[in-house]
């Protein structure tokens, strides 16, 4: 074993690669709960990868064939329910976790220099990542894939001027068609596949030169033994990735109760209408988007002019990419922020909550005037970012990392 | 165990239920057990002599429901497949989309998913919930699907209701004689069936049951396989937990 890798090491460096990212990749001693999100995206990506290329197996991307293929893998392929719960199910895990992941950046400044690219990396992995998933969204053919995508596509017919021929131009077609299907199967299993796993890399990557954050937002790197390791710092392998398997085997816990007993999940995780063929004949009365997606289709119905809908929409994510530049404040973590920082995000993650809930439910005068104050909270916490973060007066940072 | 991870799922999840729109009539609940092998095959049954005509199950196989419900291949086929069909075939009819829409004015749906589509709560419901409307073109109405185009096809088991059933309400006993003065369903009958109202009622249980069964195959399995799954990870719990524990003894 030695002497292969050996002769392997020689022509290409793995144990260089291995040292540089695991073993002697040293990471903060104090990772909290927070810092499981990351390892538990790869878990879910890996998932997401296996179980599709076996679905591929047995699908088929056509508007006569694909529903009553997904019902075939459901039904005759033999643990075919399984691949297509765990990937159904693993749909919404990543949008969990990935949530998780992104609040965990925003409550302990991770974004901010010099972490900046591992920020826009990331950001651009879930900008893929909804892409991914609305594309896999349409593949099963039901009523909800094919009127959701209806109502997403149109959204591009907005646009002023080229609006109209952009959505043509997407669907192949006057309306979804078996052509949009077709192109959509394309980009999902193939296309945004490649885009997300390099993009996966790069986020990877750019983090391993900066060094990971903490909770205390304290730069290991400052602090270094006679050897020129962190003192703060521990080896990645074998300390993070003992204690990430416990992690793991908690989220399986969870993620496997809702695979094996209740994959719907109340009709959140699989949309009841999508036990229906695609008709394109018949509106559902009521057609929303996946949880994931909520609160920005919140955002979207606030705002009473189309365009202006989807421009706020877009904006809604655009602006996240741009957070390392309004944040001013000179500490990182919100354990030393002041209390507007600590009181702007409470009322951020709130209004995001509930804006999700706004973009599930039937829209009434109440609720989109409650949506459009919600927006405004939305917009305000960034907007108004840099003014908060450099007024507010924030406590001192102390010197090494803490442990609680 | 299944009640107490759905009811945590509902807490975190809690807030709307996914509403379809519309005001809902009150529905009896229902409670359906797919590992109820009996409930299951006298579902099929019904489904078979009533429903089958018309509606397809174009999904599923004979052979997969035949096995999964302890029924053997050779009583199956000498029983419940009429025509040429062979076991292993899909569950469809042979009543034309075009046809059906001519006498029907829209086609009979399929039913495999209609129990996931609609809810197992409906489909109890709708099935008691037709009754006598001179103003339809078969002569009946429902209450939970309005000018419904299906004709009452079990009539001859319960009857026809004489005016709109009241469903989904609490059962009234008299205090003193301990007789039910009020329960759910239809109060007066302008034709009666075959069946008692309580027999019909559990009739209908076993058809929905049968629905539910059809609709996701796969669930008796799922639930039986996941219990092992769960059980190994709680197992593997303890096993990495102490291993954690074990490397990071040494980091303050």
């Amino acid at each position: 074993m030695q002497k292969l890798i050996a002769w392997i090491d020689d022509r290409l460096p793995v144990v260089e690669a291995f040292e540089k990212h695991m073993s002697k990749y040293y990471a903060p001693k104090n990772f909290n709960v927070f810092y499981f999100f990351g390892v538990l995206s790869f878990v879910v990506l890996a998932n997401q990868l296996l179980t599709g290329i076996w679905l591929t197996m047995s699908y088929n991307p056509s508007a006569e064939a694909a529903f009553a293929s997904v019902e075939y893998i459901m039904r005759d392929v033999e643990y075919g329910w399984l691949l297509r719960y765990l990937h159904s199910t693993g749909a919404s895990a990543f949008f969990v976790v990935v949530y998780m992941h992104m609040f965990r950046g925003l409550l302990y400044g991770s974004y901010k220099k010099p972490r900046e690219l591992v920020w826009i990396f990331g950001m651009t992995i879930y900008l893929a990542l909804m892409a991914e998933a609305f594309m896999g969204y349409l593949l099963p053919w039901g009523q909800m894939s094919y009127w959701g995508a209806q109502v997403i596509v149109n959204l591009f017919g907005a646009i002023p001027g080229i609006g109209e021929d952009l959505a043509l131009w997407i669907r192949g077609d006057y309306l979804i068609s078996g052509i949009t299907l077709n192109r959509f199967f394309a980009l999902h299993v193939v296309a945004l596949p490649i885009v997300i796993l390099a993009l996966v890399v790069l986020h990877v990557l750019a983090l391993h030169e900066v060094g990971s954050n903490n909770p205390d937002g304290v730069e290991i790197k400052k602090n270094k033994d006679e050897n020129g390791i962190p003192k703060d710092g521990i080896p990645f392998h074998p300390y993070y990735t003992v204690h990430d398997l416990v992690g793991i085997v908690v989220f399986l816990f969870v993620f496997c109760a809702v695979v094996f007993f209740f994959p719907e999940m109340g009709g959140y995780f699989i949309e009841k209408p999508n036990f229906e063929p695609a008709n394109p004949l018949k509106t559902p009365d009521h057609i929303a988007p996946v949880w994931y997606f909520t609160p920005f289709y919140a955002i979207l119905r606030a705002v009473p002019d189309a365009f202006l809908g989807v421009v706020a929409m877009g904006g809604a994510i655009a602006v996240l990419f741009v957070m390392p530049w309004l944040d001013r404040s000179p500490v990182k973590s919100m354990r030393y922020k002041g209390n507007l920082s600590k009181i702007a995000l409470a009322l951020f993650v709130i209004a995001f909550c509930i804006l999700g809930y706004l973009g599930v439910v039937i829209a009434t005068p109440e609720r989109t005037f409650w949506a459009r104050v919600l927006t405004g909270v939305y917009f305000a916490y960034f907007i108004l970012m840099p003014w908060y973060t450099s007024v507010e007066k924030t406590k001192p940072v102390p010197e090494r990392v803490t442990m609680r | 165990m299944k009640t107490i991870i759905f009811a945590l799922f509902l807490s975190v999840f809690s807030g709307a239920v996914f509403s379809a729109g519309g005001h809902a009539p009150p529905m009896d609940s229902i409670d359906t057990d797919v590992s109820d092998q009996e409930s299951l095959q006298r579902g099929l049954a019904l489904f078979t002599n009533y429903c089958f005509a018309c509606h397809s199950l174009e999904h599923a196989r004979y052979e997969r429901g035949a096995n999964d419900l302890g029924i053997p291949n050779e009583i199956y086929e000498e029983n419940l497949i009429f025509g040429d069909a062979k076991i292993g075939e899909l569950m469809t009819i042979s009543m034309s989309k075009e046809q059906a829409s001519t006498w029907f004015g829209s086609a009979p749906p399929d039913l495999t998913l209609s129990a996931r589509l609609r809810g197992p709560e409906w489909l109890y419901n709708y099935l008691r919930g037709f009754y006598a409307d001179s103003k339809r073109p078969y002569g009946v109405n429902n209450v939970i699907f309005k000018d419904v185009g299906m004709p009452h096809v079990l009539a001859d088991l319960q009857g026809v209701c004489a005016k709109p059933p009241e469903l989904g309400v609490e059962p009234e006993v008299d205090p003193l004689s301990g007789n039910i003065v009020k329960s759910s369903g239809c109060e007066e009958y302008l034709v009666e069936g075959s069946l008692s109202p309580a027999e019909y009622d559990e009739a209908i249980y076993d058809l929905v049951n049968f629905m539910t069964y059809i609709g996701e195959p796969s669930r008796l399995q799922s639930e039986s396989l996941g219990r092992y799954v769960l059980i190994f990870l709680a197992f593997l719990f303890v096993f990495v937990y102490f291993l954690n524990k074990e490397y990071w003894r040494g980091i303050h």
